[in-house]
């Protein structure tokens, strides 16, 4: 008991790991500022692309989608990381990051948006158009706000998995929350600072854990 | 030589990539052993933690409401890192693969707890009622009437649920698992040619992309009546 004390809640290593980790957890928030809109964008641009009924386009969407959701992103980071400087292109870790987060994450989100598009019925697009709206206009008016109701807890539970997925930065040495307690950890021999990372990732993401659960449950119920 | 030329023999060397392939194979069969055993652990927990909430024991659905919670909280990383770097300065050492297969298999069981637990919660109550009412006791209720109905709505989001975790069997590579990417890192530093990551990739590619296909096909036959 003590020595699970000392070695994980070790309040005087803690202290003195706190700055480092803080400074971790600001990098951690600006990657996820990044990221998140970034794949929010993308995938957007996926399924609104995928609204085209044209096989040239239909095709290799589904492609790029199924591609990018079969990689591990982890793979897919350590490729653009340490596979491109071979072609010359020495992408910072930051850049690295967030490349690879566009790739992955927008075939989610565009998944998802798919999805959203789809539980709207054709009749409110056809009742839209027959109102003289366009194409686009019936879309961003019409469909597209009913659909993000619609899958308004996919899309918070893929936003949680896309700021968890920012700890894979660690790997590349980009100095974020994770990076920042293993390395308090090597400096002070004493895992404490993971422990304290571990809170500080439960209570930022906590909330909407539980937001989550709460979404799910109230749309269960009005479905049955 | 031209960019493509260059192109060829930085990424699909195939010199490189017949030198390193063997192992590369050893990897891959490592990645499904692991992939497996978590999906065969994670369900089999998930399911287990559904039956107890069921019984609606006040203590005991708040230790598994919690364990759900902080489990779907906490990166799957920073639970691998606390397994194999932290663990052991308590006197608990593990392997590689077993803190990667516990940690995995400890997020699926939370999120498939949530999902069978919905889909038990989806049942309408006449069908528990009914069941109860023909002589059924609450365990045979459970297991003869709600469950059957339960796991055919749960199916599709446990696919896609399972198939997001396995892929995390990569994150065994931080702590030396000689998975697939494991084995495409150290043949890559060996040969000073990312070939060997080219071949990783695809045979992550060649586990994957039928897997996604798959999930992509359950979804649209299992889908959720709206």
């Amino acid at each position: 008991m003590d020595a699970l004390a000392r070695n994980f809640f070790n309040v005087e290593i803690m202290r003195a790991a706190a700055p480092l980790l803080v400074k971790g957890l600001a990098m951690t928030f600006v990657l996820c500022l990044v990221v998140v809109p970034l794949g929010f964008v993308g995938g957007l641009g996926v399924a609104l692309l995928g609204t085209v009924r044209r096989r040239f386009i239909a095709w290799p969407l589904i492609v790029y989608v199924d591609f990018f959701r079969a990689f591990p992103p982890l793979v897919l980071l350590i490729f653009i990381f340490f596979g491109l400087p071979f072609l010359g292109l020495d992408l910072p870790a930051f850049a690295a990051v967030a490349l690879a987060f566009l790739l992955n994450t927008s075939s989610y989100y565009g998944e998802i948006f798919r999805a959203g598009i789809e539980s709207v019925g054709s009749g409110q697009t056809e009742a839209a158009r027959s109102t003289g709206l366009t194409r686009l206009q019936a879309l961003a008016y019409v469909v597209v706000p009913q659909a993000a109701r619609n899958v308004l807890p996919d899309l918070i539970g893929n936003t949680l998995e896309v700021i968890k997925l920012t700890s894979l930065a660690s790997v590349v040495a980009l100095p974020e929350l994770l990076y920042a307690a293993r390395s308090a950890q090597a400096i002070t021999y004493n895992p404490s600072p993971i422990v304290l990372a571990a809170a500080m990732y439960f209570v930022l993401l906590w909330p909407g854990v539980r937001l989550l659960s709460r979404l799910e449950h109230r749309m269960l119920v009005s479905h049955r | 030589m031209t960019d493509l030329q260059r192109f060829v023999f930085t990424f699909f060397n195939v010199e490189v990539m017949a030198r390193y392939l063997p192992f590369i194979v050893q990897g891959f069969l490592l990645t499904i052993e692991l992939a497996i055993a978590v999906i065969l652990t994670g369900l089999a927990g998930g399911l287990l933690l559904a039956l107890v909430r069921a019984a609606q024991v006040r203590p005991l659905t708040w230790l598994i409401v919690f364990f759900v919670d902080l489990l779907r909280a906490l990166p799957p990383l920073v639970i691998i890192v606390l397994f194999y770097f932290a663990l052991p300065y308590v006197g608990v050492r593990m392997s590689g693969f077993t803190a990667t297969w516990a940690s995995l298999s400890l997020v699926l069981a939370a999120f498939a707890e949530e999902i069978f637990w919905a889909g038990i919660l989806a049942v309408p109550r006449g069908q528990w009622e009914a069941a109860r009412s023909t002589g059924l006791t609450f365990t045979q209720a459970l297991a003869f009437v709600v469950l059957p109905h339960a796991v055919r709505l749960t199916i599709p989001p446990l696919t896609n649920r399972a198939i997001a975790i396995t892929k995390g069997t990569a994150l065994g590579s931080v702590v030396g698992v000689p998975e697939i990417l494991t084995q495409a890192i150290t043949g890559q530093s060996f040969a000073g040619n990312p070939s060997p990551l080219t071949l990783g990739a695809l045979a992550y590619l060649i586990i994957f992309v039928p897997v996604v296909v798959l999930g992509r096909f359950i979804e649209s036959r299992f889908a959720w009546k709206r």
